[in-house]
């Protein structure tokens, strides 16, 4: 709020200084809330059950930091699998044909509607349901052959499971990106002569995917911490590494603390990139979106 | 529009007395494989359209010959976008028959039955068909260069690098060679509407189609759409033209058809039909426009 410290110039053309406002009640509100969160904090860093040299002891300990790498490991490729795939679901979702967009509704149905701790659960027992996986040409011999239990680790099944379920969650994301491009985008592509699949690859995507982009910074800040479930499946992250740790010593708060100070750290990070990623992208996203609208009408009087 | 025959001539006439030095070689014919000799480029019997039980075309009559500027003037609503976008398929043909480029729009004739077109066959029509829009519909996330360019590289297979050197003589033609780089948010309106003809010309069409091209400018920046507009003609290029600009349908156009509920109410040439409208509603439109009024 900006306040006037000019003096005002008075009658007799001396000039009269202008008088800060007392807000009594501001300060008031703000010694509240200031002395309640001081309470719990001192509450917490003051407990004698709480031994802080273990948590600085195990914050760099190296079964910490294997997690931690795993955790941004799974991170970075259960959201990519989610993108690409969430991409392709939304472009199947938009189809003509209702068997295909039927079929796209129903794994956003699924996947959003069964809890991703079932999921995860679910890939990695896929040894019960198929004991081998097996890839080859129908009717030969030829193909390639894999034992199920070592294919699904606690690995492979965190990156399915988060990465097919965010697909589920990106898939409706995309899907308002693409509605949201203008109707004119389309019109002038299918009177240039393009089929409607090169007019959603080379006009309408690449449009939407700028208009997405921003909101995929939230997707993976999530996932951060999505990922942490992973410990039902002994995916070896962050959270799994740091359990296996207190069920020996029964440090869990130190662990816990530890765990959550990475956690916190790597959520920064991302915050961090997801500030200059909106920066970059946010503003052409807003144009895009309004293109042909008021906007575009009054942007040409700015520029010209 | 039956004395479409006289069209061609009286305009090669017109172009001489009044631009020494323009073309007046006659226009090769560019009317596509399925045309008749002497068949029409544009030629409508009885458009009808209509959707959720409101009739929008209530059987439209229309010809337009090789090398003509046909102009199209209405109150809003009364059919004449829906019509234009019929030209190239952008809406369906619901009644009657409407044969462009020496096809029925929309329908193939095959062992005595018309067959509906595949969206390949809709793609491979239009690209002898530019349009442009009343709002430019530039694509917003290419430079102006890439949008002439776009059609020929994605559309009819062109080497980038051969496209954009024929993009840039567009925007030349079109007087942005200096803009080529800008994204569209960055021209002014007038400017982005010059950039669609461009694009829609890059494409060497048969036939250029105009949606009210100079209804969302600022007025000061009507006049060079139009002259890039009045350009083209003199080139001998193929218009319709649908606009609210009376002089310039009166200036530049062979013909002009007055549209109302969906039909054709009144053509003629321009001059004849401006000066001295048959029809009682013609007469009330045109008063209402010439007191600046927006047309209702």
């Amino acid at each position: 709020m900006t306040v006037r410290t000019e003096p005002i110039p008075g009658a007799t053309g001396t000039s009269v200084p202008v008088a800060r406002a007392a807000r009594w009640g501001r300060w008031l509100a703000g010694a509240i809330a200031l002395l309640v969160a001081g309470w719990l904090a001192y509450l917490v860093v003051d407990n004698p059950n709480l031994h802080w040299d273990q948590v600085a002891g195990y914050l760099f300990d190296p079964r910490i930091l294997d997690g931690v790498w795993v955790t941004i490991e799974i991170s970075v490729l259960a959201t990519a699998l989610g993108l690409v795939l969430g991409v392709a679901i939304a472009v199947l979702r938009l189809s003509q044909n209702p068997v295909l967009s039927g079929l796209a509704t129903l794994y956003i149905w699924f996947f959003r509607g069964t809890p991703v701790l079932v999921q995860l659960i679910f890939w990695y027992n896929l040894a019960f349901l198929f004991p081998e996986l097996v890839l080859k040409i129908p009717f030969t011999a030829i193909g390639l052959k894999w034992d199920t239990n070592q294919v699904m680790t606690g690995f492979t099944s965190a990156m399915l499971g988060l990465g097919l379920n965010l697909a589920a969650y990106f898939a409706e994301t995309v899907r308002a990106g693409i509605q949201a491009v203008d109707r004119g985008q389309t019109e002038a592509a299918y009177a240039l002569g393009m089929t409607p699949a090169k007019r959603m690859r080379v006009i309408v995507l690449p449009q939407a995917l700028r208009i997405i982009i921003p909101p995929t910074g939230n997707e993976f800040i999530s996932m951060l911490k999505t990922t942490s479930l992973v410990y039902v499946v002994a995916g070896h992250d962050l959270m799994t590494n740091a359990s296996q740790i207190y069920k020996t010593n029964n440090l869990i708060m130190e662990l816990l603390i530890v765990a959550s100070l990475w956690y916190m750290l790597m959520t920064a990070v991302a915050t961090f990139l997801q500030g200059r990623l909106e920066r970059r992208f946010g503003s052409e996203a807003v144009r895009l979106v309004r293109s042909g609208g008021l906007s575009a009408r009054l942007l040409p009087k700015a520029a010209a | 529009m039956n004395a479409r025959e006289a069209g061609p001539e009286r305009r090669q006439d017109r172009r001489q007395d009044t631009r020494p030095g323009t073309r007046t070689d006659p226009r090769p014919d560019t009317r596509g494989p399925g045309a008749a000799p002497g068949e029409p480029v544009v030629l409508a019997r009885d458009v009808r359209m209509g959707y959720g039980g409101v009739q929008v075309l209530n059987g439209v009559d229309f010809t337009v010959a090789p090398g003509e500027v046909s102009c199209v003037i209405g109150p809003s609503g009364s059919g004449k976008s829906t019509f234009l976008r019929c030209l190239n398929g952008l809406e369906p043909v619901l009644g009657g028959s409407l044969r462009v480029l020496g096809e029925e729009v929309g329908h193939t004739l095959r062992d005595g039955r018309y067959h509906p077109w595949t969206p390949k066959h809709f793609a491979a029509f239009r690209r002898n068909i530019g349009m442009v829009f009343q709002r430019f519909n530039l694509f917003a996330h290419q430079s102006a260069l890439d949008n002439v360019a776009c059609g020929p590289v994605h559309v009819l297979g062109l080497a980038p690098a051969k496209a954009r050197e024929q993009a840039m003589e567009q925007l030349e033609r079109v007087g942005l060679a200096a803009h080529a780089h800008k994204r569209p948010h960055q021209l002014s309106g007038g400017q982005q509407q010059r950039v669609a003809i461009a694009r829609a010309l890059a494409m060497n069409p048969a036939l250029m189609l105009f949606d009210e091209p100079t209804s969302a400018l600022d007025p000061e920046l009507v006049d060079e759409v139009l002259e890039v507009m009045r350009g083209l003609a003199a080139d001998g290029m193929t218009m319709v033209v649908v606009t609210h600009e009376i002089g310039f349908a009166g200036e530049v156009g062979d013909w002009l058809a007055f549209f109302a509920d969906g039909v054709v109410v009144e053509h003629g040439r321009p001059a004849e039909l401006l000066a001295d409208p048959r029809h009682e509603r013609t007469r009330a439109f045109l008063s209402s426009v010439r007191a600046g009024k927006t047309p209702a």
